[in-house]
Order: structure tokens, then sequence, then C-alpha cells
């Protein structure tokens, strides 16, 4: 029992998961700053934006609004972000316990945080903060078809195998996924699924800071608004290292393996910063097109090619 | 100093009010965020929320029309809050000082921690008054 509390909220779950991804979010911040040639934030510059946040803040409640649906989405939004990152992270890991998640009940837990994000804006009464939720709505309808496509087109090329452990074993004991053609067309798919789940600027239609001042989040203050950002930290961790999981065979944590595993992170998380840095953010017309007709199409051709055996 | 302050210090989140400004403090405040001079190696970020923000920045003369608007953000912020009145005409209202409509400078609406004179201020002259108000805290 301990133990298992252990592994949901110190290592690998929430604390640890929230650190790396705090780092891994001054990380791409660092980066913009370098692509706009600028000098950028400290190295602990997202723990003092988390610690002003929580310590310092005072949280404001709506008066209009549904007070405990706003103050409790975002703790469940952390609930689910730690409980997939733990399912995550364990396999990559290498730590076994009894249960370990199929990647379907991965992909389900990932989906709460955005969900969270919306029954909290709505509750919160403001009209901006519903109009950015109508808009995540929207959004998670067109990219969660996509990442469904995804996990099955993984669970099929890892011969209906629906662990991921298995997954990860397989490629060690073989080659990456990603060394086949189907493969980088799913890393393509997979590094635009994780931008618009993570609202990254392509798709940062929900949150919008030009026009709707942070949209679905216009109303958190405080101790709040802390929990949603460490959430965010969380997720800025978890989506990549799936996608590392998924099609770049995993971490390995011996010897010079240890290097090439943050090496491989890293160099996702930097793709990622730099399609936010090159890109305008779209319509959110634009947005459903991208994902509903041309996403689609590439998983359904990869889809193909793994049948192919490609 | 303790470590609530240390990182109130260390991530100032901007709100910027423009009140009825010529636009040209405004101008001033977005060449701070440029590469040149870059506030963020601060940790200080322009936000479009004032639930967000933990400094005000106020800009322009403050006529009777942005008045109840100035009082209501400052309101709608979550406490602990910094207000800078910047340029002169949110110092002391400047060459509207005594206009018809002028209703009185910043500091006579909502506290305020730290002024920045200019017409308008240098970037510089902001990030020093930026200095000078995390030394308050």
């Amino acid at each position: 029992m301990a133990e298992t509390l252990f592994y949901f909220f110190i290592y690998p779950g929430l604390l640890f998961a929230g650190v790396v991804g705090g780092l891994l979010s001054w990380f791409d911040r660092k980066i913009t700053a370098q692509v706009q040639f600028r000098k950028g934030p400290p190295l602990l510059q997202p723990f003092y934006d988390f610690l002003k946040l929580l310590l310092v803040k005072e949280t404001i409640l709506p008066a209009r609004g549904a007070k405990m649906t706003f103050l409790i989405a975002p703790v469940l939004g952390l609930f689910g972000a730690t409980i997939s990152a733990t399912f995550i992270l364990l396999p990559l890991f290498n730590i076994n316990i009894g249960f370990e998640g199929d990647v379907i009940v991965i992909f389900y837990l990932l989906t709460i945080p955005s969900l969270t994000y919306i029954i909290g804006a709505l509750a919160s009464g403001n009209p901006l903060a519903s109009v950015g939720a109508s808009r995540e709505i929207k959004l998670i309808v067109s990219y969660e078809l996509t990442f469904l496509l995804l996990f099955a087109a993984i669970i099929l090329k890892a011969d209906q195998s629906m662990k991921m452990s298995e997954i990860i074993q397989m490629q060690q004991a073989g080659a990456p996924f990603i060394g086949s053609i189907s493969g980088v067309l799913l890393f393509i798919v997979g590094v635009f699924c994780i931008q618009a789940k993570l609202g990254l600027v392509p798709f940062d239609i929900a949150e919008a800071e030009t026009e709707l001042a942070e949209g679905a989040f216009i109303e958190y203050s405080g101790t709040v608004y802390a929990l949603v950002k460490f959430t965010k930290y969380i997720m800025l961790f978890i989506l990549p290292a799936l996608l590392v999981g998924f099609l770049m065979s995993g971490f390995n944590w011996e010897g010079i393996g240890i290097l090439w595993s943050i090496l491989k992170l890293l160099a996702v998380v930097l793709l990622i910063t730099l399609i936010r840095n090159t890109n305008p953010r779209l319509k959110i017309k634009q947005a459903m097109r991208f994902f509903l007709i041309g996403m689609n199409a590439l998983v359904i051709i990869a889809i193909v090619l793994i049948y192919l055996g490609l | 100093m303790g470590l609530k302050s240390f990182c109130l210090k260390k991530s100032l989140w901007v709100f910027h009010f423009a009140g009825a400004s010529c636009n040209n403090c405004d101008i001033e405040i977005l060449d701070v965020l440029t590469p040149r001079y870059d506030a963020e190696r601060f940790g200080i970020q322009l936000v479009g929320s004032p639930r967000h923000a933990d400094v005000i920045l106020v800009s322009g003369s403050i006529n009777q029309r942005d008045k109840p608007r100035l009082l209501e953000v400052y309101e709608q912020a979550a406490k602990p809050v910094f207000v800078v009145a910047f340029g002169a005409c949110g110092c002391t209202g400047g060459i509207f000082a005594e206009g018809n409509t002028f209703a009185g400078p910043v500091d006579k609406i909502i506290p305020v921690d730290a002024y920045i004179p200019g017409c308008p201020p240098k970037p510089e002259a902001m990030l020093s008054g930026i200095v000078k108000l995390t030394k308050q805290i």
C-alpha cells in the first residue's frame, strides 16, 4: 500500500513528473528565447511561478459561478495527470507493479485534464472562459479521433499487444518503430496531437492570449491556478515521454543509455517548441480540418502500411 | 527574506492598463519585452487577465470614463498586487492635468507603489523602476 502511494505521489508520479515537467517547461521557454535572440528566464523560473501562485497569491472565487465545481475541476485535472503520469512512466522506468494499465486506459486518462479545463471554465461564469471552453471542446472532438487511431496503429504495429511495457520491450529487442515509413508518419501525427493536447501555439485556440485573455483559465488565480500550472508541467513531460515510449524504444537506464534517453525526450520537446515558435495560431475551423482530414488520412495511410509490413 | 517574497520577486506578471494614453508609453512597454531588453530574464511576463497579475502597469492619463474601469481592474486583481504609474500622464496627469475630463492622477484613485516618470520613459527607466519595486517587496 505504502509502495503504491509512493509510486503515485513521489516517484514517478506527482512530484517527480511535476519537477521534470517544470524543468522541461524552462527548456521550452529558454529555446523560445533563443529563437527570438533573447536570453530567456533562469532555470528555476517555472518553480518560482508555481510557488508564487501557490503560496503568495489570493484565490478569488467567481461571484456568479458554481464555486465548488470551479475549485474542484483543477484538482481533478491534477489527479488525471498524475494517474496517467504513473501509468506512462512506470513501464518507461522498468518498474513492475501488479496492474500496469494498458494503452487504452492511458488514452482515457490523458483526456481528463482537458475535460476538467472545460468544466472549470464553464463553472467560472465568465463569457470569455466559456468561449475558450467551447473552442477546447471542438479541439478535443477533432484531435481525439486522430489520437485514438494513433494508439490503434501502435497496437497493430506491436502485434496486437496492448501493454506499454510489451510495446517498449518489443522495440528494445528489435528496431524502434520510428525506423519504418509508417513509424515516421505516426511520429508526425503524434507530435501534432501532443501540440494540440498541450494547447501550444498552432492550436492554442482555447486560451488565445490576445483575443480571449487566457480563455479557459481567465478566472483562475492563486492556489487553483498553481494546480493548473502544475498539471500543465506534468503533461509537458508525459506526452513526449509517451511518444518516446511508443515510437523511439522508450528509455534505457544503463550506462550511456541514460544520455540517449534524456536526449530523445529533449529532442521531442525541442521539436514541439520549434513548431510552436514558427507557426501562427490557426482558427478553430482550420484546426478541425487539419486533424479531421489531414492527420486522420496520414494515420490511415500508416495503418495500411503496417498491414503491408512497412 | 522569506521564500514567499523571494518567489514573488522572481516572477512578476504584469497586467497593462492603458488609460487615455497617446500610445507612446504602450509602445515603450512593448519595447521592454523585445530581444534587446528582454524582461523575461527577470521572470516578468505580460498577462492578459487581471486575475493573474502581480503588477498593474497604468499608462496614460485617467479620465472620468477610465476611473471606474481602473477601480474595477484593481479590485479584480488577486492580492498582493502592486501598481506602477507609468509615464508623465500616469504619475501626475502631464499636459492633461488641468483638463475638463481629467479624474486625477493614478495615486488619487488607487494606491501606487512605484512611479516611472518620462514622456515616454525609456525602457531602461522601466527596468530600473521594476528593480526598485522588487527592492520594496
